[in-house]
């Protein structure tokens, strides 16, 4: 990789670069498979650590992992929700992040758990949180010659719920208009923490920071629900294009904060 | 860049080297290379499904897979999928319930639902439809390709 600079790229499970490369989007002279490389496979997680997942490790091993499906119910969201079957087959999480699209139905997720991207290179190792990964569509902060090794989520506390919900012309199987990946924290019967991330609703994934504020401390009622809605509304700054207009996506972002914030409080009171 | 690489790999049980350009796909390597026509190709970027194989138990897009993936790999596709007594029930599933009109998207179906039934031989209908929903038909309105699968499942439980 270091040799050829940034005529080499990595491929994960391919869903994104293959069609990318077919589509003429980029010449490279060399594309390394890195699903060989045991770290960006591994997936370990205890109460105590948290989990720690493989760049690499594709969407099936996410959802069918019982420990992680219960202690990131938002991560067992996203990772069900990209492609069908055969895509999840394949497409990665850390593929998802490095893709950087603005709707990848992963990125809001890793952004609300607080997930760290562990980058590795020929200049040494860093560590950088989810939400500065991605520099703008299509571009994160990864020079030329480094690679996401994995994605370290901290130890979900306890009272911690989250769901990702996003909104889509089909039932399966298409790009999110817009999108929404909430954490909450619950204690002593009022909301400690809140984290709201939206998709597609700017050229990065966006942290709804207003919203996230103001959740802080407050009762989790239906009120305070809606006004957090309301306040990450703000935060979303869309373009129209064919899939949405700028007032659709703005609505939507709305609707999936609350319903989101409502699944992610019922799942937070079960945990 | 065009130097080609020796693969080797199981397809439908049988031990098979074949040399690829590191840019072919599987799909290209089956059809170009093996003359295994029977995936076919539909969009060629992982949306219609008409290219789904079995890959080591999963069901992938086989447009989306480098043939040099395959290396050491076990892969099924359509034409693996009849047995030595005749038809696999979802074949015959698929005819009696006329489950096919063009045709195309019908090798696809067949894999993508043995994925399935090899791991779910009870399915029901909402979990066949989510389970189907990488590949397209552009014929048939799915509601036939959803009660073939249903009644493949019912032959397979009589059999045993
Ligand atoms: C039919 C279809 C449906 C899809 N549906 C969805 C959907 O619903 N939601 C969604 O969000 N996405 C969707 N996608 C896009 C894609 O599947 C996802 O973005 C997926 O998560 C990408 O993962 P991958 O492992 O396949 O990435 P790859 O294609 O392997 O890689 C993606 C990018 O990341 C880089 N990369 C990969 N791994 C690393 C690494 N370890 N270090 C540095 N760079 C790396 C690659 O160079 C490339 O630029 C869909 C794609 C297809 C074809
Ligand atoms: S040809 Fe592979 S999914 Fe359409
Ligand atoms: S039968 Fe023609 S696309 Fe399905």
């Amino acid at each position: 990789m270091a040799e050829k600079g940034d005529k080499a790229k990595a491929m994960a499970g391919g869903t994104d670069i293959l069609v990318q490369l077919r589509a003429d989007r980029f010449r490279i002279e060399r594309l390394v498979d890195v699903k060989g490389v045991p770290e960006m496979m591994e997936i370990s997680y205890s109460k105590k650590d948290g989990l720690t997942l493989g760049a690499a490790v594709p969407c099936y091993k996410v959802y069918e992992n019982k420990e992680i499906a219960k202690a990131y119910p938002g991560l067992y969201d996203s990772a069900s929700l990209i492609g069908g079957i055969q895509i999840q087959s394949r497409a990665s999480i850390g593929g998802n992040l490095c893709n950087a699209a603005p709707s990848g139905d992963a990125i809001p997720t890793l952004i609300a758990y607080q997930a760290i991207a562990n980058i590795q290179g020929p200049k040494g190792k860093r560590s950088v949180p989810a939400e500065q990964f991605c520099t703008g569509p299509g571009k994160n902060i990864l020079e030329p010659g480094e690679l996401l090794v994995s994605l370290k989520f901290p130890a979900p506390k306890a009272g911690t719920g989250a769901n990702y919900l996003r909104f889509i012309p089909r039932n399966e199987m298409d790009i999110a208009v817009a999108g929404a990946g909430v954490s909450v924290v619950l204690a002593n019967g009022a909301i400690a923490s809140a984290r709201i991330a939206l998709a597609s609703v700017a050229p990065t994934p966006v942290l709804a920071t207003e919203a996230m504020q103001y959740l802080a401390g407050k009762a989790p009622t239906d009120e305070h629900v809606e006004r957090a809605a309301e306040l990450a509304k703000k935060a979303a700054k869309p373009i129209t294009d064919m899939r949405g207009t700028i007032e659709q996506r703005i609505h939507l972002t709305g609707v999936l904060t609350k319903r989101a914030l409502r699944t992610a409080i019922s799942r937070a009171k079960e945990a | 860049m065009n130097t080609k690489t020796l693969v080797s790999c199981k397809i439908n049980d049988t031990d098979t080297d074949f040399l690829c350009e590191p840019r072919q796909s599987l799909l290209e390597c089956l059809r170009d290379v093996l003359s295994l026509t029977g995936s076919k190709e539909g969009c060629n970027d992982g949306n219609c499904g008409a290219c789904t194989v079995i890959l080591d138990g999963r069901i992938v897009d086989s447009c989306l897979v480098l043939g040099v993936e395959a290396q050491g790999k076990q892969i099924i596709t359509i034409e693996g999928i009849a047995t030595a007594e005749g038809l696999h029930p979802l074949q015959q599933a698929f005819l009696e319930q006329a489950a096919l009109q063009c045709g195309i998207c019908t090798p696809g179906f067949i894999v993508a639902a043995k994925g399935l039934l090899d791991r779910e031989p009870k399915a029901d209908e909402h979990r066949i439809r989510h389970w189907l929903a990488g590949n397209l038909c552009r014929c048939t309105g799915y509601d036939k390709i959803v009660r073939a699968v249903l009644q493949a499942e019912e032959m397979q439980a009589k059999k045993k």
